[in-house]
């Protein structure tokens, strides 16, 4: 044991002396949060709707004034009027404008006939988001045009109400979790098995494989060091990050302990995984450039930015393997719920299993040899 | 018994022979050198012996341990200094051999004797507290063999520890080294490519070639063994058919080399053989563009054994020739 602490004691005093890395990884996390989560979050405002009204009768201009009363409360979109057809597309092949409501020059006698109009959408599909938004509120006020001012006596339509059991979780909160997560990896990355491969670039590790320091002991060093470091950017980012994300009640220190907990099962899995990666790896430019992939294939198939029902089966196969994929999923149940241990039990056994599978190939795999 | 037993020691990558066949035995007390020429197989011989790399074959025993069966009891024993700076520049001096000694299951009371005993051993206790990286090539130097120290070894081992270190701090690096063995008892093993070195501090050398011992000795039975006392170099404007075999035949003359076109005429007798030597360049109407006379040296033996001064190889690549490894000095 005491060789295990003297690797680790060797790490946080070169840690302590040059913090750079972990303050580093700290904050490019904490800046994905902030930059990802306002991009994504907020509902989408002041699209520009071409309407080009070919019919002039009132119950066109009824639909006008309600695309105006959108255009004045919920601000979706602004409407601009177009003498013809052609040039309002042109425009939206130009890009000045997101879509284009043609209403046909018999659009008022068919309404009043008694026949079902129809009222065209043009869209600039190139935008799906734009696109979906504009479909959605068109859709829905024609819903509202076309419910008849007085509602028959008797109704027989099906209607959904919807329970919400947790408050509005804004999309910074949604992809709270998955930071957390990200931040411990990081520091892993550059704090845990990189460290061995950077002493075998620069030949120390020749002065200490030399000493009768066992492969368990070194190993079980590096882990627990780098596990220091992930463990501190961890607890940094459940604070700040839980106050920048606004979570209700941050710092309710019960669920920060519990966050804790699964802060360090986080950090003890991704550091030996990474170690388990590094094991056999000589060349320091090895690991800086599979950083990148590694971190596009574990991060985003775990769901921490988009729910993993939408995965087609090959990266479902990875969300099941991946331990990034139990973490954000506790940190999900913590932050976002406030729910006990029980509900991340599974999540805690995973990590720590998977730790112990990772540290045990690591040392079988593990060269106490140059 | 021997402190170190070396038998039938072969290492192969692949297939190329790094270590062929090597057997020698070191007697306690020794200081035993390793002379070869870059890539001959020292290295690959040292870290055998150090237990960072596993022979081919063969049999080696360190202390009365076998290396490979008891690798931890030959690592306790030994003392190793790695041609690459392995200590950390992000730590201070007493960091480094704190580390170390912990490394090797030193008790903190024990630790802290040896260490500040160490460091005046070796004239570095002011910086004790001071970075590595502050450190100059021969302070680094001289702190590797403190810590290969920590532990009281028995045997040292210091693959090239004067390369790259200035003229001042290679002679103090040396007489440390004598100090150093005097007192503690030491057995020490050492690679170098100083000749002049090698001779003034060894007890006895190995010359290894092509990953073969091809001599070993003394460094005086070496430097007798070789033909001639003398060594006359001399180049000619332009030499006449049977010029080597003229040479030959020159009054004590023992050997001649023909390397380009300078010729390496080992004499027992170098006053003798240069006068002829004239009078024959005369006779025949040859010019002599250069001609200098000296004593055999270890230089001169190295060269008689390898054949060469200079050799290019391929190296298998390693961490000591990573583009990222610090430079000494």
């Amino acid at each position: 044991m005491q060789r295990t602490w003297a690797i680790i004691e060797r790490d946080l005093r070169r840690f302590r002396r040059s913090p750079v890395l972990v303050i580093v990884s700290i904050i490019m996390p904490l800046v994905q949060l902030v930059v990802l989560g306002y991009a994504f979050g907020g509902k989408i405002k002041n699209l520009q709707v071409g309407v080009v009204d070919q019919d002039h009768n009132v119950p066109a201009v009824r639909l006008q004034e309600m695309f105006q009363a959108v255009a004045a409360n919920a601000r979706t979109f602004n409407t601009v009027a177009y003498p013809d057809e052609a040039s309002a597309l042109r425009d939206l092949r130009n890009g000045q404008i997101n879509g284009v409501v043609d209403i046909p020059p018999h659009f008022s006698r068919e309404l009043l006939a008694g026949a079902s109009p129809r009222l065209a959408l043009v869209e600039d599909n190139t935008d799906q988001f734009s696109a979906a938004t504009l479909e959605g509120t068109l859709g829905g006020l024609l819903t509202a045009y076309n419910s008849p001012a007085v509602p028959p006596r008797l109704s027989a339509v099906a209607t959904l109400s919807v329970v919400e059991v947790y408050p509005y979780v804004p999309y910074i909160q949604y992809l709270l979790p998955g930071t957390i997560v990200l931040a411990i990896f990081v520091s892993a990355m550059i704090g845990g098995g990189i460290i061995f491969i950077d002493d075998k670039a620069r030949g120390l590790h020749e002065g200490y494989l030399v000493t009768p320091i066992r492969k368990f002991e070194l190993i079980l060093g590096f882990t627990l060091a780098g596990a220091a470091k992930a463990i501190i950017a961890g607890v940094v980012l459940i604070t700040l990050g839980s106050l920048i994300a606004g979570i209700p009640d941050p710092l309710n220190p019960l669920r920060l302990a519990r966050m804790l907990l699964l802060v360090v099962a986080t950090a003890l899995a991704l550091i030996s995984m990474m170690f388990l990666i590094m094991v056999r790896i000589s060349d320091p430019l090895v690991p800086r450039a599979i950083f990148g992939m590694l971190n596009t294939v574990l991060y985003f198939p775990s769901g921490a930015v988009y729910p993993t029902g939408s995965f087609p089966p090959w990266m479902k196969a990875i969300a099941v393997v991946d331990p990034f994929t139990y973490a954000v999923h506790g940190f999900k149940e913590l932050a976002l719920k406030n729910t006990g241990l029980m509900a991340i039990s599974y999540d805690l056994a995973f990590l720590l299993g998977f730790t112990v599978l990772a540290m045990t190939a690591a040392t079988l795999l593990f060269r106490r040899t140059l | 018994m021997f402190d170190i037993e070396v038998q039938n020691l072969t290492r192969r990558f692949g297939e190329f022979t790094a270590v062929d066949a090597v057997s020698f035995s070191v007697e306690h007390g020794e200081v035993f050198g390793l002379l070869g020429p870059n890539g001959a197989g020292k290295s690959t011989l040292i870290r055998m012996l150090t237990t960072l790399l596993p022979p081919t074959s063969g049999t080696l025993r360190v202390n009365g341990f076998d290396v490979v069966r008891a690798p931890n009891d030959v690592r306790q024993s030994i003392g190793v200094i790695p041609q690459a700076m392995t200590t950390d520049l992000d730590l201070s001096a007493v960091e480094n051999m704190s580390f170390f000694a912990k490394l090797y299951g030193i008790p903190r009371e024990q630790r802290r004797r040896a260490i500040k005993q160490l460091l005046a051993e070796v004239d570095l206790e002011i910086w004790a507290d001071k970075p590595v990286k502050m450190f100059s090539g021969g302070m680094r130097r001289r702190l590797e063999i403190a810590r290969g120290l920590v532990h009281q070894p028995k045997i040292l081992f210091l693959d090239e520890p004067t390369t790259g270190l200035d003229p001042v701090s290679r002679v103090s690096v040396w007489e440390m080294l004598s100090r150093l063995k005097r007192e503690r008892d030491l057995t020490i093993l050492v690679t170098t490519h100083y000749m002049d070195e090698a001779d003034k501090l060894c007890d006895r050398i190995a010359i290894v070639d092509h990953g073969k011992l091809v001599a070993l000795d003394s460094p005086l039975k070496l430097k007798a063994a070789i033909p001639g006392q003398n060594i006359l170099e001399a180049s000619f404007s332009a030499v006449p058919a049977g010029w080597t075999a003229t040479l030959e035949g020159l009054p004590e003359a023992a050997g001649v080399k023909a390397e380009d076109h300078i010729f390496r005429i080992s004499s027992n007798n170098g006053p003798r053989t240069t006068i002829a030597l004239l009078e024959a360049a005369r006779d025949a109407g040859v010019t002599v563009t250069s001609l200098s006379v000296q004593s055999t040296t270890l230089d001169d033996v190295f060269v008689h054994y390898t054949g060469h001064q200079l050799r290019d190889a391929l190296q298998t690549p390693s961490a000591a020739n990573s583009p990222f490894l610090l430079q000494r000095g």
